[in-house]
């Protein structure tokens, strides 16, 4: 598991799991057809990325699908890391 | 016209979808007026039968008061039946303002201003009070009308764990560079029936310049020893910047709703709350009931009181029983079963012994989480009780789940 993959493990399990919560937060958990993040909270998530890794996702690229799995997530910090910020 | 076929067939099959995810909501009609007591017709076109109701917002028991129903007649006769207008052109009477004033009062606000509905009043809000340049910081189990209120503003979306403090007091401090804050917080949450920890929330609104924002609408009129709401009851009377409640629960149960406090805010949403401006006045009838509900529940505290015995009551044969409840002291007390399954069968079973209660599952409530929520009210007598008990150990028993635990119950979940 790379830094950034942990990271955003980290933050998911953090952010959303209660601390009796035992389920366990891998690359390919659903997070929100799994019921764990529901879009409400899912800005929170876009904020952390957007401030952590000194990128803008446009909300049209901050779909419920982009942001179900950590690596789906992982590929989106990646493809906006290429675009400058403000671009 | 352009309604045609494979328009008809793309809705029918998003329909079908609905149903086949066993969310297909149906409606069960009713014969006799809001009660303890009433006749229902279910499934449509089967004889009405006689049940006890177990899941009205009907907290009071004032849905179908005899004073409320006069004062109802009684406002029809002197104000008529419409206004015909918003409220700012031709569609305030003199018993719009004097409700308000008597909300302000028994809230203990400085002002109150009336919407359709506390759903209106929570989506109006938001927009009217605040921009970009501000944060609106969340408990995540807020009512859908104020995550609707919430994503019709520019104001910065934020949330914290449902009653966490330490969460909030997170975000609160990750959100000092803006201008103005506020905390969103439901009184009493209606899915779990447990109580937002106001006085705590006040404490670090007061450490970080932060506005509190409460719906009380399941709180007001019974919630506090005087049944002024969850600010009573965490003794911070007088210190919440907003407040909405709605008169469709607790206060006579037809509809309406308001936001009452901060003078300012009140003013903002009159100028500029869009439910508010383009929405027709409260109707005369509701008015004048509502004022009447307001002089019931100032005269005495008898009916919260005994809402307050029911619940206690109820919540202890419940356990007795060896059901797995939620925790709290309102009158909403959930029945714990996990399944989705299990909770629409358990409610179809307790129709045919003669109790009316409603499953709840995703995405109601949270994926594995599914329940019964029970609801208390004035109007339910022991008897009552007594009788709704025996229904759910009846049910219970059929599917073995008396005394089971949460992990128990949740390892029979269905995959």
């Amino acid at each position: 598991m790379d830094d950034l993959t942990k990271m955003v493990c980290d933050y998911v399990r953090r952010e959303y799991l209660e601390e009796d919560d035992e389920r366990v937060i891998t690359e390919d958990t659903h997070l929100i057809t799994g019921g764990i993040v529901d879009s409400f909270s899912m800005v929170s998530l876009k904020r952390f990325l957007e401030k952590k890794y000194h990128i803008q996702i446009p909300d049209a690229a901050a779909t419920p699908e982009a942001f179900d799995t950590v690596r789906s997530i992982v590929a989106l910090v990646h493809r906006f890391q290429k675009v400058p910020v403000n671009a | 016209m352009a309604f045609i076929n494979s328009i008809r067939d793309s809705y029918q099959a998003e329909l079908e979808g609905i149903r086949g995810a066993g969310l297909f909501k149906e409606e069960r009609y009713i014969h006799s007026p809001q009660g303890a007591e009433i006749e229902v017709e279910f499934r449509v076109g089967s004889k009405p039968r006689e049940c006890i109701n177990v899941c009205a917002n009907n907290y009071l028991g004032l849905s179908s008061h005899p004073e409320v129903i006069a004062a109802a007649h009684a406002g029809l006769d002197s104000r008529g039946y419409g206004m015909s207008s918003v409220r700012f052109i031709c569609g305030t009477q003199d018993i719009h303002r004097e409700l308000e004033n008597r909300l302000t009062e028994f809230l203990g606000t400085e002002d109150t201003l009336l919407f359709p509905s506390c759903m209106d009043a929570n989506c109006g809000f938001f927009e009217a009070c605040l921009n970009e340049q501000d944060v609106m910081i969340a408990d995540r189990l807020v009512h859908a009308s104020i995550v609707d209120g919430m994503r019709l503003c520019k104001a910065m979306q934020d949330t914290f764990k449902h009653s966490d403090m330490e969460h909030l007091e997170e975000k609160l401090a990750e959100h000092m560079d803006k201008r103005r804050r506020i905390v969103l917080t439901d009184g009493v949450f209606s899915m779990d029936g447990d109580m937002a920890k106001l006085d705590q929330i006040v404490e670090l609104a007061e450490k970080y310049d932060a506005m509190v924002f409460l719906d009380d609408s399941h709180a007001t009129g019974f919630i506090g020893k005087t049944g002024r709401g969850t600010q009573e009851h965490c003794g911070v009377l007088g210190q919440i910047d907003v407040i909405t409640t709605t008169l469709g629960k607790a206060m006579g149960g037809a509809s309406g709703g308001c936001v009452s406090g901060r003078r300012e805010l009140v003013e903002m949403c009159r100028q500029r709350a869009r439910p508010y401006l383009f929405s027709n006045s409260v109707p005369p009838v509701i008015v004048a009931a509502a004022l009447k509900v307001i002089e019931l529940i100032s005269r005495t505290t008898e009916r919260r009181d005994k809402l307050e015995w029911n619940a206690k009551y109820w919540r202890g044969l419940l356990k007795d029983a060896g059901f797995d409840i939620k925790e709290g002291e309102s009158p909403i007390v959930p029945v714990m079963l996990y399944d989705a399954k299990l909770a629409q069968d358990f409610a179809r079973d307790l129709f045919t012994e003669g109790v009316y209660a409603v499953g709840f599952f995703f995405p109601v409530v949270p994926k594995g989480q599914a329940r019964i929520r029970t609801q208390l009210s004035a109007a339910h007598e022991k008897h009552h009780l007594d009788f709704a008990i025996e229904a759910f150990k009846k049910v219970g028993k059929k599917y073995g789940i008396l005394g089971l635990g949460k992990k128990e119950l949740m390892a029979r979940c269905a995959p």
